[in-house]
């Protein structure tokens, strides 16, 4: 199958590449870009590890095929801490010991931060609410929601 | 009870060690391996849960451009009748080799038949459809009541029951049927003056760890293999694929990544072996991967039950006599976790008549593996519904019943071992002082219900080295796969007995090359053992250090302490030394110092746990709404507390998934019909209230820190909890699981007629 070019801002970097048109963004993210922190964990939208923000919007970036970003912007696990360090989400799931085996952990982040972007000061039902299409199967999501409610403060 | 104050590190809550890679995205997981030339293998998978293999033809699949290696169960080795031990349960090699790629018959399915190397996954998958098999169905059996009965379709012809230590000589599904006795139960339960007996039925259910199954291979001409995988045993994984591919322990290394959890289903090897054959046979490094349906209908879950259970109790409130029955579902291959169901069984009371009866059933689904205290919440959610209906008979509190019936010090169980110091009685003093237990439900359907549970733990091998850095750092090596946060509470127990910071200590997670021979992550063992082999390593180095600086001030080595980091000259006050001073002398006399233990610790502190739960019954609908959760457990002494909450919260959870929604549901001809996240229903953070915790600390007499296991206790208490809550929110008692909104709402409305 030939290859398409495509031209997009993957964590705010120009960034170019050439992708199958079959293959999901999640597969370019990791197996073209080896960006592998975004995780599969069903490939059908039912667990959000593999979230990623797409022009800000949070999506399962195994429901969405490579070539669709073609001009957009993608910031995915990768683009959340820069070099001045971690973001306070990020700070807050190490302090609050939110995760465990991790594997859910950058998925959990991103979407925390889509939330927290829009509603800075979120509740604890509007965490839980926002966060249902994300699973974790170690914490039992206790110590998640706390550190994105401290996150919050 | 240990008082947090003796320690300096231990208690505390330092930032895991891993942390940083885990919330950026950096930490390597198995399926992010990559490797020049890399290719992607995957696998073919039965469509039917039992049929004979007639033939396969793999000629159009090796045909397609981009298709370097094809791989069936004829690439396998015979296995012998050898039984491998796993660490967290048993398995006869034939049957693992079988199940890795089957032979001439498929038994459940998503069973492996065949697998494919090629360029790409794309190329991989689309040759799976080119691959032939002819098939004979077969009538599959699911239930396992069912497979016990004469007449069943059989799923292996050469299995034979062996009852009481004698063979039926015939074939069947029941693979083996066993029975432990303590007193005179028939002759107690015929003097009982209150005795409740009922039938319990659990669906299968799986771990749900979030990462699927992968390995990755590379074989070189000199017949060495590297093998990355997610694993809890990279140890355990190298013996499997060394017995499967009858190759030398010697020849192959095992790399484990990160691992995305395991909760037990990633001890025995799937995808190791065939990417091991696909990487031979292609000569280039294969990377296998699952995906979520492969990895429901085709690693292990935990099994379906069928138990029953009697229970005698005298007027006063004192358990006389109990009884049990227990029949698991092994799944295709013998090897549930019956037996310890049936020691976990009444393990938190002080019986004196008990009567177990186990049985190990093959039925059409996948191989049962290891999860979370295996065995033990099938039958806890049996006894502790039980418990609840005599105390509702004999109108006693449910608390003050266990702490009248609770095991302590001293009790036998039914198994034969008497218990050392445990803290079950203590579990239960604690949930009567919490809020929690005298807090007002507040509302009309809503109902409180409590119930224990036990698991033993276990205590294994565990090898550790520890190098000083010249700036009083510590390198530790370690072997155990970092589930939830070991590498920091093993780094802790070295880090308290050097007299350093926890942030001093850098854990590595070694390759079966770099580091001593370590059983797996499993039965809540790492914290206590490979916590044990750091403290003895630490003690290691202490010595060392003691010799050291007793050279360099021309003194003798009984001459000098070492308290909490600093070493002293006793006969020349003056002269110390903190451990960082000492590091940094220690190239210029003589050379570094390595610390190193191997151990096989015997003194496993046995875990109990009581759980205290409010829930809500829409008695429309069914449905069950966790108002209010408490977990009390005896976790011996707390490393670090945050991960041991974690523990709690996390086993807790999973519990309740399995009470309220989770199971594999199947369809007439043995298919399931759920094998995905959206239908297989686990509990997300929308579905729960948070998760309260109370740490009981009775110190284990047989750990230097008093530790216990931690993590698989947890999830035994939640089903048996909420039925009770249920029904005395709604006065039903539900006796199957899950308890989900289409059961609860049909024994409502059957109550209501």
């Amino acid at each position: 199958m030939s290859k398409v070019h495509i031209q997009a801002k993957i964590n705010g970097k120009d960034t170019e590449l050439l992708c199958e048109p079959r293959q999901s963004l999640l597969e370019v993210l990791r197996d073209e870009l080896r960006l592998t922190g975004s995780k599969e964990g069903c490939n059908n939208g039912n667990c959000g590890a593999c979230n990623v923000l797409l022009d800000g919007r949070l999506v399962n970036s195994c429901l969405v095929l490579g070539v669709e970003v073609k001009g957009h912007s993608v910031t995915t696990i990768e683009g959340i801490a820069g070099p001045e360090g971690l973001h306070p989400i990020q700070q807050k799931f190490l302090e609050q010991a939110a995760l465990q085996c991790g594997i859910c952990t950058p998925g959990f982040i991103v979407a925390a931060k889509a939330l927290l972007d829009r509603k800075p000061k979120a509740t604890e039902q509007e965490i839980r609410h926002w966060l249902a299409g994300n699973l974790c199967r170690c914490t039992g999501y206790d110590k998640i929601v706390r550190a994105v409610l401290e996150a919050a403060r | 009870m240990t008082k947090t104050s003796e320690y300096r590190v231990i208690g505390t809550r330092p930032i895991r060690h891993d942390g940083v890679d885990k919330v950026t995205g950096r930490a390597v997981y198995g399926a992010d391996v990559q490797l020049a030339g890399l290719l992607h293998g995957r696998v073919l998978r039965s469509p039917h849960a039992h049929a004979r293999i007639r033939g396969i033809n793999i000629k159009r699949a090796l045909a397609l451009p981009g298709v370097e290696a094809v791989v069936t169960g004829a690439d396998m080795p015979d296995a012998g009748d050898r039984v491998a031990e796993l660490g967290e349960g048993a398995i006869v090699l034939r049957h693992l080799s079988h199940n890795t790629l089957a032979k001439d018959k498929v038994l459940y399915k998503g069973h492996a038949v065949a697998a494919v190397a090629a360029a790409n996954p794309h190329v991989a998958e689309e040759a799976l459809g080119m691959i032939e098999v002819d098939y004979e169905p077969l009538p599959p059996v699911m239930d396992v009541q069912a497979a016990m009965r004469a007449g069943a379709p059989l799923l292996h012809d050469d299995l034979i029951t062996e009852s009481l230590g004698k063979t039926s000589g015939k074939p069947s599904n029941i693979a083996k049927h066993f029975q432990f006795k303590l007193g005179d139960a028939e002759k107690a339960f015929a003097l009982a003056e209150v005795v409740i007996e009922h039938e319990f039925h659990t669906a299968t259910v799986h771990q749900g760890y979030i990462e699927p199954h992968s390995a990755t291979a590379m074989y070189n001409p000199d017949g060495n293999v590297t093998i990355w995988t997610s694993t809890q045993g990279a140890f355990t994984a190298r013996q499997q694929v060394a017995e499967l591919l009858a190759l030398p322990i010697s020849k192959i290394k095992v790399v484990p990544t990160e691992i995305g959890g395991g909760f037990g289903g990633k001890i025995r090897v799937y995808l190791e072996p065939v990417a091991v054959l696909l990487s031979r046979k292609s000569g280039r490094p294969v990377k296998v991967l699952m995906n979520r349906a492969d990895v429901f209908e085709a690693t292990g879950p935990t099994p379906g039950s069928f138990i029953r259970v009697k229970m005698a109790a005298d007027k006063s409130g004192r358990l006389t006599a109990a009884q049990a029955y227990l029949a698991y579902e092994a799944g295709a291959y013998p090897g549930s976790p019956v037996g310890a169901g049936a020691m976990c069984v009444f393990a938190c009371y002080d019986i004196p008549h008990v009567a177990v009866d186990g049985y190990d059933v093959v039925v059409n689904k996948p191989a049962t593996s290891a999860y979370r205290a295996p065995g033990a919440t099938n039958a806890a959610f049996a006894v502790e519904t039980v418990v609840d209906e005599l105390c509702e008979k004999l109108k006693i509190d449910p608390l003050d019943f266990r702490a009248k019936n609770g095991a302590r010090e001293g009790t036998r169980r039914a198994d034969g071992p008497v218990y050392p110091r445990i803290g079950m009685i203590e579990t239960v003093e604690a949930a009567r002082q919490h809020p929690h237990y005298h807090a007002p439900l507040g509302g009309a359907h809503r109902g409180r219900g409590v119930a224990s549970g036990f698991w033993f733990n276990i205590g294994l091998k565990s090898s550790a080295t520890a190098s000083v850095n010249a700036d009083g750092t510590v390198n530790l090596v370690e072997g155990s796969t970092d589930i939830g946060g070991t590498r920091t509470s093993i780094a802790m127990q070295l880090a308290e007995t050097l007299g350093i910071a926890a942030e001093d200590v850098h854990p590595v997670v070694g390759d079966t090359e770099m580091v001593g021979y370590s059983d797996v992550t499993g039965g809540s063992r790492v914290t206590f053992a490979t916590g044990w082999a750091a403290y003895e390593a630490a003690q290691d180095i202490k010595r060392q250090m003691i010799d050291r600086a007793a050279q360099i001030w021309s003194a003798k080595p009984e001459d000098v302490t070492y308290n909490a980091g600093l070493l002293q000259c006793q006969t020349d006050p003056k002269k110390k030394l903190t451990f960082k001073e000492l590091a940094a002398q220690l190239h210029a006399t003589g050379g570094t110092i390595v610390g190193r233990a191997s151990v096989d610790p015997p003194g496993v502190g046995g875990a109990f746990a009581t759980h205290v739960v409010d829930v809500e019954v829409d008695p429309d609908t069914g449905k069950v709404t966790i108002l209010r959760y408490t977990a009390i457990q005896d976790v011996g002494k707390a490393v670090h507390p945050s991960y041991v909450e974690g523990q709690m919260q996390g086993g807790a959870v999973q519990g309740i998934g399995w009470a309220l929604n989770e199971e594999y549901v199947y369809n007439d001809k043995g298919v399931m019909t759920n094998a995905s996240f959206l239908d297989y229903r686990m509990p997300t953070c929308l579905d729960l209230p948070m998760i309260d915790t109370v740490i009981v600390e009775v110190a284990n007499p047989g750990h230097p820190y008093g530790v216990r296991g931690v993590g698989e206790v947890p999830i035994v208490p939640p089903p048996g909890a909420i039925a009770n809550a249920i029904y005395h929110a709604a006065g039903v008692r539900l006796r199957q699981l899950p308890m989900s909104p289409p059961r609860v709402a049909k024994a409502i409305l059957a109550a209501a007629k």
